[in-house]
């Protein structure tokens, strides 16, 4: 068995020695290079673009307007699955180039040149004459009468609305005795910040289109940018090679369709986009900022009687993901804490500022951090224990929500509770740092996180895997969901080594996705691909395999039901003879003067469930009150995912994710300017990512409880690493100070406004 | 790649001089961590640049006959922080220029980039204004030498003219003998940032460690270029070594400096924490001095 061991990365060695190839390694160095001209207001209409100076410019090759798009394909970028139903198809509002400039930054022409100097001395010499529209940047804002209106066919900006109602609220809050509590929660912009920005090129031959592209999703990809250009998708190909990480910025198309869109212009020549971070933090995809307002109804004893959330979710200019984000995050809200009596309202509303897509965690960091800053401020108020009162009131084991069927099938919060308790030595820090004076104070704080893996029943979910058996033994595995750093190229090594029966080095996946060849697979996204990947790749494996049985028993002779294949041997199960090796048999298969076969196998799961993923994080503090700032002296994180292929891999992902979510509890936020909605930190030095100083020595640790839906007992564990980080870092500083920061990040502007507010300064 | 339009290799102090003159819309280029950026930005692009980066003599840290220290204007940040002269006799600066970005920076970027480059942020800034430093400065008329205060005349622009070279940054040995400093960057998170406010102050105790003789101190970013607070200062002369009058030098910092409201950070909180950085950067030099704080 090789899935629970620590086997080392297949890609570790050449990722190490710098042979990996990206994308930008591989295209080749005739290719004219593309930048792309952003608008320099955040509403309003282009009313010409005077390109002469820049056309004259040695190396320019074209300089393309949003005026030279002449047929309009409006198309979707969200990630998601095309849906053959209208009504839940993603909202198609993007052009390559637009006329209609709906935030500072949007796409409204590009240069192509020679080389990168001349097209960025063109880009500076473009002149844009604009009619400027009023823009409105606050969420809340956007929604009054009156507001901006940023895309006709929403009033009031309010892309969507949905409600959830349990029970009757109104009627439960007459219960005498109870208590109310009430707060605001508000997150940030915040960027993926992945080290690789986007980039792509385009070729043709003949009239078929090739995008290599920096993505997570390339079957996704060729069908939206079949649908901008207006083409046949069977005339797109994507090819995704190694990627420098993604984190949800590239669960959309970003670039393609336009860098598709200028080579067909440029009659098919090689084109390259290579964006810059400034423009990726402005023109990708960002996180969406939600803002939150609970009212909960708390019994003496500690019980919900009623609850109520609104949550205000900031699309920015364009729908992309849309309200999926918030809608997470929403259906999460009843299933955490369930209470009998429940109203839930979810607003995704547009806005002048960068378009919010998928980022990690999906709309969950965001809920979470609203959620478990709320349940701790209940918590207080109560005069209950932070932790006692979490037990009291979590999901309890064998809650089944009735929309996704989940069930909470072990005692994971309280395994979880219990295992980071003990790694971090809370019981005694937590008692140790109640009351505290002075300028200098410790405190320690926790959050549990609601997470479910994959997207069934909301959408289609689907894993084909192709397993192609090779002379000596060995076996080639295609699949559809894309290894973008997060190890998933190993944990299917490991997992086809194990049902095939053949040794790790045995198998090959093939990293690359390329839509010609790769069997069809909706991409990287939800914390999906051990989980979805797992079950194609175990039909194809025995699919496989009874393939090989076959035809070993028409060289032995011996019933199939006899044989088996162990370490890449085919054994004779009644005695445990080795027969042959498969090599032995593969090269017969091929090379066969009498019965050549070519033995493979391609086949597809449709997977008709999902999986809870929970855990929790605890955070320790120190918080120097005149210095406004917080230091975070120790960090640990507990999952259930279910059953690990790979604990170091594992491991890893939970370090990443806390990473992230430091960033997003302490510094990150990306701030656009009042007076003309630019973005103003937009790279990374203003921008405050988090660096290896501003961290602890990470802690993760897992409770395995084997998922029962799971082809391999496991379920997520990309995201859910990112999503109970930064209130537990919030409620840390709450213990310390007894100052609670509702609005993210807990940094050092916000502490010094909470400080002065509260007398502590 | 980089729009640059020229690129002059000099081969001595007198060679960069002649190619600045010969090319006067040159920009002077060392360590490039601070002009390769602008040029990327757009800011620069397309210029002539004259590189000193091949200049040795302009290298390392001596001892000049007075007992000066010369700290030439290529030597890098990490250089300085290893030194040996400085850390004996002005740690505060090595430590200072250790909080500059991250390694790789502080091996490309030099003291002398850091100071032509004219921003209020700067890490050595601060504390070579606090250090009385000394700009040396070679052009086609000679070596000059000014104050560093002189030397920067707004933010962005230093006092260099047509052909001229900063060649090192000198701290007399009055400045430094006997005086003990500390240096406090705020900034948001512990690497790879610059400094929302930076405070450099230090302190000459005198011989029974009862009296702070002088207390010197200087801000980035508490206004448009680094500055002293002399107001301050002068309140602490000459004064007991006591926590009311440590705390008393802290508050009066606020009618010297003037730093700006900006998003980066509000003038309010700046101001807070230029008081917070001035009272422990206070009582941290005493403390490096041999004295102890009277409460």
């Amino acid at each position: 068995m090789y899935a629970g061991k620590k086997v080392t990365r297949v890609d570790a060695y050449d990722k190490a020695i710098g042979r990996t190839r990206y994308t930008d390694d591989l295209c080749d160095k005739s290719a004219y290079i593309a930048r792309v001209l952003h608008s320099t207001i955040a509403h309003g209409r282009v009313v010409s673009i005077d390109t002469s100076e820049a056309e004259k410019i040695p190396g320019v090759v074209k300089v393309f307007t949003c005026f030279d798009v002449k047929e309009k394909h409006y198309f979707p970028t969200a990630g998601h699955p095309w849906s053959t139903d209208p009504e839940h198809q993603d909202v198609a509002d993007r052009l390559v180039l637009t006329e209609e400039v709906r935030f500072y930054g949007d796409d409204i022409g590009a240069v192509v040149a020679e080389d990168e100097v001349s097209a960025a001395q063109a880009l500076r010499a473009i002149k844009v004459e604009y009619e400027e529209y009023p823009f409105v940047l606050d969420v809340q804002e956007a929604m009054k009468e009156g507001a901006p209106q940023i895309h006709k066919e929403y009033p009031n900006n309010i892309l969507k609305h949905t409600a959830i109602r349990k029970g009757n609220y109104e009627e439960a809050i007459k219960e005498p005795g109870l208590t109310k509590v009430e707060g605001w929660y508000d997150t940030p912009t915040v960027q993926h910040c992945h080290i690789e920005n986007f980039i792509c090129y385009a070729e043709m031959e003949g009239d078929r289109i090739t995008v290599t592209a920096s993505t997570q999703i390339p079957h996704i990809v060729r069908r939206i940018v079949g649908q901008a250009l207006g083409i046949e998708w069977g005339r797109v190909r994507i090819i995704k090679p190694y990627i420098g990480g993604g984190f949800g910025n590239k669960q959309d198309a970003l670039y393609e369709p336009l860098c598709a869109w200028l080579c067909m212009q440029l009659g098919g020549h090689l084109v390259k986009l290579d964006i810059p971070r400034e423009d990726t933090f402005v023109s990708n995809r960002v996180r969406h900022a939600i803002r939150s307002h609970i009212i909960s109804w708390v019994r003496p004893d500690g019980s919900y009687a009623a609850r109520k959330l609104e949550a205000f979710s900031d699309q920015g200019a364009y729908a992309s993901h849309g309200h999926s984000i918030v809608a997470k995050g929403a259906g999460a809200f009843p299933q955490l804490y369930p209470c009998d009596n429940v109203e839930v309202d979810a607003y995704t509303v547009f806005t002048n500022k960068s378009v919010a897509g998928a980022m990690r965690g999906y709309g969950i960091p965001q809920a979470m951090w609203a959620v478990e800053s709320h349940t701790e401020d209940v918590a207080v108020r109560m005069g209950m224990d932070p932790i006692d009162f979490r037990r009291k009131n979590l999901m309890p084991v064998g809650y089944v929500d009735a929309f996704s069927k989940n069930e909470l099938y072990d005692d994971t919060f309280n395994q979880c509770l219990d295992k980071a308790m003990e790694a971090i030595d809370y019981r005694r820090k937590f008692k140790e740092y109640q009351n505290q004076t002075g300028d200098v104070r410790r405190g320690i704080g926790v959050s549990v996180f609601w997470y479910n893996t994959a997207v069934w029943p909301i959408s289609l979910e689907t894993s084909s895997c192709r397993m192609v058996l090779n002379q000596d033994g060995s076996c080639q595995v295609q699949l559809g969901e894309t290894e973008i750093g997060q190890g998933a190229d190993t944990a299917y090594t490991q997992m086809t080594a194990d049902v095939l029966g053949v040794p790790l080095k045995d198998v090959h996946v093939v990293s690359c996705q390329d839509t010609d060849v790769t069997p069809f697979g909706t991409g990287a996204y939800a914390s999906r691909q051990t989980y979805t990947a797992g079950f194609s790749i175990r039909r194809t494996a025995l699919l496989l395999k009874e393939r090989i049985l076959k035809y070993a028993h028409e060289l032995t002779r011996m019933p199939e039901y006899n044989l088996d294949i162990v370490e890449g041997n085919i054994v004779r199960t009644t005695d445990g003879r080795i027969l042959m090796s498969l090599g032995e048999l593969s090269t017969e298969a091929l090379y066969s003067l009498t019965n050549s076969q070519h033995l493979s196998a391609e086949s597809t799961s449709q997977i008709k469930s999902n999986a809870y993923s929970f855990g929790c994080t605890i955070a320790e503090v120190e918080v120097d009150i005149p210095m406004c700032k917080v230091k975070l002296l120790d960090i640990v994180n507990a999952h259930d995912a279910g059953t690990l292929i790979n604990p170091a891999l594992a491991e890893a992902q939970v370090h990443g994710g806390m990473s992230m979510g430091i960033g997003f509890g302490m510094s990150e936020r990306l701030i656009f300017d009042e007076k003309t909605g630019r973005a103003l930190n937009n790279n990374l030095l203003d921008y405050k990512l988090s660096t290896f100083m501003d961290h602890p020595r990470l802690k993760a640790v897992f409770v395995e409880n084997a998922e029962p839906t799971s082809a391999f007992g496991t379920k997520a564990l990309g995201e859910p690493p990112a999503c109970s980080v930064a209130p537990a870092i919030r409620n840390a500083v709450y213990q310390a100070t007894g100052v609670g920061v509702n609005e993210a990040p807990v940094n050092p502007h916000n502490l010094f406004r909470r400080f002065t507010e509260e007398g502590l300064l | 790649m980089y729009d640059i339009k020229a690129l002059y290799e000099a081969e001595s102090v007198e060679h960069a001089v002649r190619l600045l003159i010969e090319h006067p819309e040159a920009q002077i280029i060392a360590g490039g961590s601070d002009v390769l950026v602008q040029m990327r930005e757009g800011k620069r692009a397309g210029k002539e640049l004259v590189s000193i980066y091949g200049l040795d003599e302009m290298r390392g840290v001596s001892f000049e006959a007075d007992g000066a220290i010369r700290i030439g204007s290529l030597t890098s940040f990490s250089h300085i922080t290893r030194d040996p002269i400085i850390k004996e006799h002005i740690n505060v600066l090595g430590e200072a220029v250790d909080m500059v970005g991250g390694p790789q920076i502080r091996n490309i970027g030099t003291i002398g980039g850091n100071t032509c480059n004219g921003v209020t942020s700067a890490d050595s800034a601060s504390t070579l204004h606090a250090w009385d430093a000394v700009v040396e400065i070679t052009g086609p008329n000679g070596v000059r030498r000014i104050p560093i205060h002189d030397f920067y005349i707004r933010a962005g622009v230093v006092d260099l003219k047509p052909g001229e070279v900063q060649t090192a940054i000198i701290i007399p040995k009055i400045a430094y003998e006997g005086y003990h400093g500390h240096y406090i960057k705020y900034a948001m998170r512990n690497a790879m940032d610059i400094a929302t406010t930076g405070c450099s102050v230090n302190v000459k105790l005198s011989s029974d460690k009862k009296v702070m003789e002088d207390v010197r101190i200087a801000y980035g970013v508490a206004g448009p270029v680094p500055m002293r607070a002399p107001q301050a200062e002068a309140e602490a002369k000459g004064k007991t070594v006591s926590g009311g009058n440590v705390k008393a030098f802290a508050e009066t910092v606020l009618k010297d400096i003037n730093p700006r409201d900006s998003w980066r950070a509000s003038k309010e909180f700046r101001q807070h924490i230029a008081v917070v950085l001035a009272e422990r950067a206070l009582r941290e030099s005493i403390r490096l001095a041999g004295g102890e704080i009277d409460e």
